[in-house]
């Protein structure tokens, strides 16, 4: 048995890695959903209904912060809490601190959205939470870094397995990057509102440092650390290239951090910056197709599983797109195809085929390897794996397709001259023209949703499940010692 | 070293992944605060005319940040052809060197605003806020009817503008700090930027401008449309030759 074979699971703290998993869950539903409406308002405007609490402005920052810190967040605290103690083969360090995490990350991610509704924000992508959110983010952060260390320094194996590295380099990414570009002056002590250290282009150069490292770290060196465990497990081949592991990883902390000002070419921020940006853009094409090709090349020997295994589907689609995705940065990172990108929808549709296409399929095949195992049951049904992977393949095509339409055709529209050398379109023209594929992606959206709700409930029914197994096992033991009296 | 003392060391992991994450960061934003060229001066007969918000735009500004204006707008033209025909001169740093934070954008579902300013009425911005489609019929901005109907909240300014002071915005609290914005900015915006006038300087320019038409009270609307008016209004390029920014690029 298997089971006998590794420690005893009442040694690891699974409740931990438990509750993250649910609570991922939620917030994912959720924030997607606030994803769907917003897109809706977008092709149809009159859902913003005159209220303020719904309007596109609040509930934007409440999409991205629910699905990058709620769904994306919990399910890093939960695989990397799981990880750790399977890596290291000993149990999470502390019992009081990593509740405290819990509570501190889900606190944080529900008053952020709640104070955006209301109109409290810092007007900054991505890092909107107002200063206390700010601070109470802080804490937590550090509390994670040190059950991480804490769990790290007591472990059985002499090796820290490569997943561990990527973790390690998230956590710490995230915390400077936290702090520096929350930097702000409070307008007093009960005041929600405060005022960013810096301005104008320094704060533009910070806050873009912070974005895309947001994207760098909280979004791929994170998950790649979750890949580089539950790849290999659930195919179960060991990783293709220990070394391309270690080259690819310190290449990628060390690029990814010279790359945010490729979010400000063309603009105030002087040229030099902006260059060198875009050189270091085109360079961080290596590790991250490293990170892609090592994972598929794990993968490599066992395709036969693509057919019988849904959980491998979720993975190489996962890899895939996040190969193609880090191949579409680079290329609108070039200071002459980000002239026709920026400020288009282009942007949006990149950022979602890796926020779905990368980040929320390798959630999802890493949820369903692990969920089984932390209720000791399988998945209720395979069936609705299979159905949820497709729902989602179909939602993500049709949203980033209809994206590079809307894109790429309104840039070329704000550019076009007549033959006059006057402007060809008008702005509000070029609206017009988003309005066909801003209702393609919605839909697309939709189908995205109802997968993760199709997973909701699968999970649901797998925990169900569990209880009733432990119960039926429970009476069948109760029965025999009762015969054996 | 061997790869193998870092893998089986996490002070090594901890202490040589802190330094590559560290480097990018440092080369990229120290060097903006010490290159002179970073930040044009704009300075018309002595007098720098890019100044801080008065009380009153300020306020506007806070609420443009609240309703997220800029997840549509951007606030900084491109150095293109098209968009000096769709939006004028193309950005300067400088027109944003008091913006806490800066509001650049990174998206354009609706037309750039940096330089919005003077080029509609105050009540076509009324009209359009309130009910966008009254004036694009196409629009697809949401309705900002509340702007019009709730009073503003300014009893807060003069804390405001101590913040952005202590961030280094030159608002004055002493003589010496208001007599040194008279030679920056001249009398009647250092006047403007006086953080013990805050209060009363918000409200006559409220009543005096009377940006949302109604004379009654002092709403959102008239803060918001203070706000956008300034917009890209603080520098102007006729008094400046050709070419003379694009040595800052």
């Amino acid at each position: 048995m298997a089971a006998a074979m590794q420690q005893s699971p009442q040694s690891y703290n699974y409740d931990i890695v438990k509750i993250f998993t649910i609570m991922s869950l939620v917030w994912g539903i959720l924030g997607m959903f606030t994803g769907l409406y917003i897109a809706a308002e977008l092709a149809w405007p009159f859902l913003n209904f005159d209220t303020p609490e719904i309007t596109f402005g609040r509930l934007r920052p409440v999409h991205t912060t629910l699905v990058i810190f709620g769904f994306g967040g919990s399910a890093l605290f939960a695989t990397s809490y799981y990880i750790v103690q399977r890596t290291c083969q000993v149990r999470l360090w502390g019992e009081l601190m990593p509740m405290y995490t819990f509570w501190g990350w889900q606190i944080a991610v529900a008053s952020a959205a709640v104070s955006y509704m209301l109109g409290y924000t810092q007007a900054r992508e991505y890092a909107e939470m107002v200063w206390p959110i700010d601070i109470l983010i802080a804490l937590t952060w550090v509390a994670y870094l040190v059950i991480y260390v804490q769990t790290l320094r007591r472990r059985s194996q002499p090796h820290i397995y490569v997943a561990n590295w990527f973790f390690i380099a998230f956590i710490l990414a995230t915390a400077i990057l936290h702090i520096v570009n929350n930097m702000a002056m409070p307008v007093g002590l009960f005041n929600l509102s405060s005022y960013s250290l810096q301005a104008g282009v320094q704060d533009a150069m910070t806050q873009w440092w912070y974005g895309h490292n947001a994207v760098g770290f909280f979004l791929t060196a994170a998950f790649l650390g979750m890949m580089y465990y539950f790849v290999p497990k659930q195919a179960g081949r060991p990783v293709y290239s220990y070394r391309l592991s270690i080259i690819h990883f310190w290449a990628l902390v060390f690029l990814y951090m010279w790359v945010g000002a490729h979010h400000l070419h063309w603009t105030a921020l002087p040229d030099w910056t902006s260059t060198l940006a875009a050189t270091f853009s085109i360079l961080l094409l290596l590790p991250s197709w490293g990170g892609m090709i090592n994972g598929i090349m794990t993968l490599s020997g066992a395709w036969d599983r693509l057919r019988s295994d849904p959980v491998v589907r979720f993975l190489i689609v996962a890899l895939a797109f996040y190969g193609m995705s880090t191949f579409e940065g680079p290329l609108m990172s070039l200071k002459s195809v980000n002239a026709l990108s920026h400020y288009t929808d282009w942007t949006i549709g990149h950022v979602h085929s890796g926020a779905l296409g990368w980040v929320a399929m390798v959630t999802f095949g890493s949820f369903y390897h692990l969920i089984p195992r932390l209720w000791e049951t399988t998945m209720y049904s395979n069936r609705l794996i299979n159905i949820h992977f497709y729902l989602a393949v179909t939602g993500i095509i049709l949203y980033i397709t209809a994206l590079w339409f809307a894109g790429i055709g309104q840039g070329w529209m704000w550019r076009a001259f007549d033959e006059y050398g006057n402007l060809a379109y008008t702005f509000i023209e070029t609206v017009n023209h988003l309005h066909a594929p801003y209702i393609m992606r919605t839909f697309g959206g939709l189908l995205f949703v109802l997968g993760i709700i199709v997973m909701g409930y699968n999970v649901y029914m797998t925990i169900r499940q569990s209880r009733n197994e432990k119960q039926e096992f429970e009476a069948k033991i109760a029965a025999k010692m009762a015969a054996a009296q | 070293m061997k790869h193998e003392t870092i893998e089986t060391n996490a002070g090594w992991l901890i202490a040589l992944t802190l330094i590559v994450i560290s480097i990018g960061g440092l080369a990229e934003i120290v060097p903006l605060y010490y290159m002179d060229d970073t930040v044009e001066e704009v300075k018309v007969g002595g007098i720098e005319t890019v100044r801080p918000y008065t009380p009153l735009e300020l306020r506007g500004r806070d609420l443009y940040q609240r309703e997220g204006c800029y997840l549509c707008h951007s606030q900084m033209i491109r150095p293109f052809r098209d968009e000096a025909l769709r939006y004028g001169h193309y950005s300067l740093a400088a027109e944003s060197k008091f913006d806490h934070p800066f509001q650049w954008g990174s998206k354009r579902t609706g037309p750039d605003l940096a330089r919005v300013g003077k080029k509609y009425s105050n009540q076509w911005h009324v009209q359009h806020l309130v009910k966008p489609r009254s004036v694009v019929r196409e629009s697809i901005m949401p309705n900002y009817p509340w702007l019009l109907e709730d009073d503003l909240k300014y009893k807060d300014i003069a804390d405001r503008l101590r913040a952005l002071k202590k961030v280094g915005v030159p608002y004055s609290e002493t003589k010496a700090e208001f007599d040194k914005n008279v030679e920056r900015f001249g009398l009647d915006v250092a006047k403007n930027l006086d953080i013990n006038k805050a209060e009363s300087n918000l409200i006559n320019e409220a009543l005096i401008n009377n940006y949302d038409g109604d004379k009654s009270n002092i709403s959102e609307m008239d803060a918001m449309v203070a706000y956008l008016q300034v917009l890209g209004t603080m520098v102007d390029f006729k008094k400046f030759d050709d070419g003379h920014f694009a040595k800052f690029r």
